[in-house]
């Protein structure tokens, strides 16, 4: 265990030799990303289009998945075959997962005619592209855990693919047990912590400001070379 | 705090000091979780959702006797696609995909092998001879065969399949030099046909399994699985990966993986998912480092889109100038 007496009212002993790595790591926290930076309460004023809403649906979608998805872990994966309760959360974590996509594709189209990457945010740009793929890796291993003939035909496809790129020996699509640990463990885990850091990402750097716009920049010229008695 | 205007000039890594406005990041948050979760159950109940009964052996053999046979036959005499599929499955010489002059699925090795003859018609059948001296015989004049002898059997069992017919639970074929292959194929057909083949392929040496690779190949192999498939829109050629069964959605954020099946020359190549695969890997990596790449990262300032996103703002903006630069 390392740990060290703290006098009355001073800091650890040992501290004159060095700052503890918890203290550092708070520290370093608390400079990127402070409460008012982390949760603010305001935004810059160009924070004003639909275009911003899709990041969120997203998220909210995502929830919804985690909700659904939790409930048929509950029950196990052999119930929403059995039941009609189990059929309805099974429904709402298919549809959350068609919004959750289309959501997904609309922010990462918003963000790209934005030129979200600016600005130092480049790392912002690669979670949210990575998640995107890691959740279409968590979409198609949910489909191969449905045990149904959708599973069937789907696995039987996708193996000639992941074989053909030497992936099919390690990651094989007709091991239900494998796809389906991959599917409510793994994947889920992966896209909660890319998500996380890119949330992360977005309050730290802050949302990207506009782009100069080139027909105002081009009007401003013509009017100076028009003159001012124009 | 800065004008618009001055706010606007700073550069893109700058924290923004222009002008800011109230917004409930929270609140957003709650709101969108509570529409989307009512759409969502709101479509749940108004589509459900697609849960078409999986495909069996038994199934399979009673609806199409004569593509099981044929199938088991070419799975006995290793001429079927798993059979001649290369790895991870087996190590038949030449199988395999490659893209140019890469061949990862080689490299990788047999991880999952896989032995038609045995896995799929001769280890089934030794299971049902426990009880039955006929097929135990008819096994032992089998493998105590020459395989030159094997082959000849089987290929006269698959000509005559061209003319198989069915009365009741009996195969008829026309006359021909079948060996042990016509019986012990019969047999296989009747432990399908009762179910007791998919007990014995879905059996695990542990008791609990979770590993349905075998008899997935082994139904795979066949035609009937494909053409329900077919039937239902879901073939590679017909964007199947964008569908479901039934009218429902299916994956639709794969349109561009789909896309490349439909096209020549991966329409018709024998490495068409080698190729299609190291594209779209290199697409994804291309989308992962955009902001990298000359050209593809200045697309959004050639076209105005952003226009449209952040018309609010520079129309202040605009309306800010005169006064600020007078």
């Amino acid at each position: 265990m390392t740990s060290t007496v703290a006098p009355p009212g001073g800091r650890p002993a040992g501290a004159a030799s060095g700052r503890s790595w918890t203290g550092a790591l708070r520290d370093a926290a608390m400079r990127a990303l402070p409460p008012e930076k982390l949760l603010p309460e305001e935004q810059p004023s160009y924070v004003a289009s639909w275009v911003y809403v899709f990041g969120v649906l997203t998220l909210a979608a995502f929830v919804v998945i985690l909700v659904s998805g939790v409930v048929l872990v509950w029950r196990g994966p052999s119930w929403w075959h059995q039941s009609k309760a189990g059929l309805f959360f099974n429904s709402i974590h298919l549809w959350s997962v068609e919004l959750f996509f289309f959501f997904m594709v609309l922010h990462l189209w918003g963000k790209f005619f934005m030129a979200a990457w600016r600005g130092n945010r480049r790392l912002t740009w690669i979670t949210g592209v990575v998640s995107f793929l890691v959740s279409i890796g968590c979409a198609f291993t949910g489909y191969l855990s449905q045990q149904n003939f959708d599973s069937q035909w789907i696995s039987t496809q996708a193996k000639d693919g992941l074989n053909s790129v030497g992936v099919g020996a390690f990651f094989n699509v007709l091991n239900f047990g494998q796809m389906l640990l991959w599917h409510v463990l793994l994947l889920p885990v992966g896209i909660a912590a890319l998500v996380g850091l890119h949330l992360l990402m977005v309050r730290h750097r802050g949302v990207v400001r506009p782009l100069p716009d080139r027909t105002m920049r081009r009007a401003r010229a013509g009017a100076a070379a028009d003159g001012p008695g124009r | 705090m800065q004008t618009l205007t001055e706010a606007s000039r700073q550069p893109d890594s700058a924290e923004w000091d222009g002008p800011k406005i109230r917004y409930d990041l929270a609140k957003e948050f709650v709101i969108a979780l509570v529409v989307v979760a009512l759409l969502a159950i709101v479509l749940a109940v108004v589509f459900s959702s697609p849960d078409e009964r999986p495909v069996t052996i038994r199934q399979w053999s009673q609806a199409t006797p004569g593509d099981f046979l044929a199938t088991s036959a070419t799975e006995l005499d290793g001429s079927s696609g798993v059979a001649g599929y290369g790895p991870p499955y087996n190590n038949t010489k030449g199988a395999g995909q490659k893209i140019f002059f890469l061949y990862p699925q080689q490299w990788v090795g047999v991880h999952l092998p896989v032995d038609t003859a045995q896995d799929f018609v001769l280890g089934p059948l030794q299971v049902d001879a426990k009880n039955d001296p006929t097929l135990q015989g008819e096994l032992a004049t089998y493998n105590a065969a020459s395989s030159d002898q094997q082959a000849h059997w089987t290929s006269a069992y698959e000509k005559g399949l061209d003319k198989v017919t069915f009365s009741g639970s009996s195969v008829v074929l026309p006359a021909g030099d079948y060996g042990p292959v016509a019986p012990m194929l019969g047999s296989l057909l009747t432990m399908a046909r009762t179910g007791s083949l998919d007990a014995v392929l879905l059996s695990s040496p542990q008791f609990y399994g979770t590993d349905y690779t075998k008899p997935l190949l082994f139904i795979a192999d066949g035609s009937y699985l494909a053409d329900k498939a077919q039937a239902q829109h879901l073939a590679g050629d017909q964007w199947g990966m964008m569908n479901e069964t039934g009218n429902f959605p299916g994956q639709a954020w794969l349109w561009l993986y789909t896309m490349w099946y439909q096209i020549s020359p991966f329409s018709s190549s024998g490495n068409a998912d080698a190729l299609v695969w190291s594209i779209m890997m290199l697409l994804s990596l291309g989308l992962v480092l955009l902001p990298f790449i000359p050209g593809l990262r200045d697309i959004p300032r050639a076209v105005p889109v952003y226009r449209l996103i952040w018309r609010d703002h520079y129309r202040r903006l605009a309306e800010e100038r005169p006064t600020t630069t007078r």
